[in-house]
């Protein structure tokens, strides 16, 4: 599979060697991770795997213990973490979430809105909202200051399927709009993989990384997640197909309605020229 | 105007109320209420010993407030008790230790009521000054810190990933808290000092709709309850500060029956 090259590859966040230490036991140790921009990484590994440990040190809301981690001076960031707990009584609209870091238009506020699907909540209390509908408020809050780098730790909780595919479609085409880095945490593998960059397996240390097809084929995911997590991924990446066009953008052809069998993975290079 | 004791005493309470329905609504939505409780309790321990070196008990109640502010986030790191059990530890020992202080310094002389409940009828023009100009430092030192504090209370690691440096602005705002029940200490009183955090921002929760309404309808509640309290005591003759909290109390009760703007779609 032909990745997506962003034209110079400016870093933005690489983290080398870190280990992160809590009462005696090491969460992870010796994770290297690099993220550039226009590229999209995506941390994969099974609960406890330290795929959040990870990301809030390469973000410095934790410290590591060993490693270093460097960010890029002055970077903008968007971040959409795995938990976000606040206490009834505070009371926020969804559009004052929006201007949660950062002073924005009101004509900004109702696109960005519009384009994660709940334009029609702007006015609601944040607290009314349903977990599918609160994520989404929370993915628009992170994309609305047009951050160099999106940080997103499973976005997609909650969210029904489809909307699931539709806002992992926006990510990759806030991506190749706007040519930010994302940074992704997700369990929903075959969705997320189609538009990948580079996968980083974890399991306490980068069991393997590389680009989803190399990652996908390797021993170490298929003994990591099992071979039917694998086989998965190939059903989803050819369901859901999308063309590289020229000028290194990714255009979704659509995919609705065709799954096939698990045996057509094997297939999914061929056909994918077809498709595109 | 101001040689009229009751007019000090309105002025005082206004002016509180001004600064403690911002800063208490901080408290609400973080949860923080028993941490103010024990920073406020934490002041008989400072009055005593300002007593004992003789210096200001203002500076000596804000000096322990913010001690025990940072004891309790030293103990909390350490992550053996809960902190809500560090909390009442701290609490009621400084309480106690300030008591037994002040019972052990035989030539002092101290009104304890006055120190737990507070004497908002003796207001003195130098104590309208140290509010007001305290008061619009810390408003000042809020407006100042709005954003990184309201981003750390939907979430501490948003504010902490997008630069806004949220552990800083908690340390500053519990400087701010130490202040203001330092200079609120002599008017309502080591007691009553966290409800008049708690209660007009919980009156005000039903009727906002961002964090802005509500900071500015707990400051007016609290006004309300001031007047409406310093009425009541004038003409039930009843303590000042306990009125005052009663009638907070009923702008909270009030606030229920009306209907729910928050929930509203426009």
């Amino acid at each position: 599979m032909k990745t997506f090259q962003p034209p110079e590859r400016t870093r933005l966040v690489d983290v080398q060697g870190i280990g992160v230490r809590r009462e005696g036991r090491w969460l992870v140790r010796n994770v290297d991770m690099a993220i550039g921009r226009g590229e999209i990484v995506t941390l994969i590994g099974p609960n406890g795997s330290g795929k959040s440990t990870t990301v809030k040190t390469a973000l410095g809301i934790l410290a590591p213990d060993e490693g270093t981690v460097w960010r890029a001076p002055g970077i903008r960031i968007g971040y959409v973490p795995q938990k976000v707990a606040m206490d009834r009584s505070l009371p926020l609209t969804v559009e004052r979430l929006m201007r949660l870091t950062g002073r924005h238009s009101a004509a900004r506020i109702a696109a960005v809105l519009d384009m994660v699907g709940i334009g029609a909540l702007a006015r609601a209390q944040v607290h009314t909202l349903s977990g599918g509908e609160f994520q989404r408020a929370l993915i628009a809050r992170a994309l609305i200051g047009a951050p160099d780098l999106l940080v997103l730790d499973e976005p997609v909780q909650g969210v029904d399927f489809s909307g699931e595919i539709a806002l992992y479609d926006l990510i990759g085409t806030i991506r190749d709009e706007t040519g930010c880095g994302v940074l992704l945490i997700s369990h929903d593998l075959h969705v997320v993989m189609a538009r990948t960059d580079t996968v980083i397996c974890l399991n306490g240390h980068v069991c393997c990384s590389g680009p989803p097809d190399t990652v996908a084929a390797s021993g170490e995911y298929a003994a990591l997640f099992g071979p039917h997590a694998a086989r998965s991924l190939a059903i989803y990446r050819h369901e859901h197909d999308h063309a590289h066009l020229p000028d290194g953008s990714v255009r979704a052809t659509g995919g609705a309605g065709h799954v096939h069998g698990a045996h057509e993975h094997t297939h999914l290079k061929q056909e994918r020229g077809g498709h595109a | 105007m101001l040689e009229s004791f009751f007019t000090r005493a309105i002025l005082a309470g206004i002016g509180l109320a001004a600064v403690a329905g911002p800063m208490g609504s901080f408290i609400v939505w973080r949860r923080m209420a028993y941490f103010g409780d024990t920073m406020a309790h934490s002041a008989i321990l400072g009055v005593a010993l300002a007593l004992f070196f003789s210096v200001s008990p203002v500076a000596g109640v804000f000096v322990i407030a913010v001690t025990a502010a940072l004891l309790l986030g030293f103990l909390e790191r350490r992550g053996m008790l809960s902190a809500d059990s560090l909390l009442g530890l701290l609490s009621h020992s400084a309480l106690a230790l300030g008591l037994v202080l002040v019972a052990l310094m035989p030539m002092v002389r101290i009104d304890l009521m006055g120190l737990l409940f507070g004497d908002i009828l003796a207001v003195s023009v130098t104590d309208l000054a140290l509010i007001y100009g305290g008061g619009v430092l810390v408003l000042a030192a809020l407006a100042w810190l709005w954003r990184p504090m309201l981003a750390g209370t939907v979430s501490e690691e948003i504010a902490q990933a997008e630069g806004l440096r949220p552990e800083r602005a908690r340390l500053i705002f519990m400087v701010l808290l130490a202040a203001l029940i330092a200079v609120a200490m002599k008017v309502l009183g080591v007691l009553l000092i966290t409800a008049m955090l708690i209660i007009p921002a919980t009156a005000a929760r039903r009727l906002a709709k961002t964090p802005e309404q509500m900071a500015l309808y707990a400051a007016l509640g609290g006004v309300v309850a001031v007047l409406a309290g310093l009425w009541a005591s004038l003409h039930f003759d009843t303590p000042s500060g306990p009125s005052i909290v009663v009638a907070a109390l009923g702008v909270f009760a009030l606030t229920s029956v009306l209907p729910d703007k928050s929930k509203g779609a426009t």
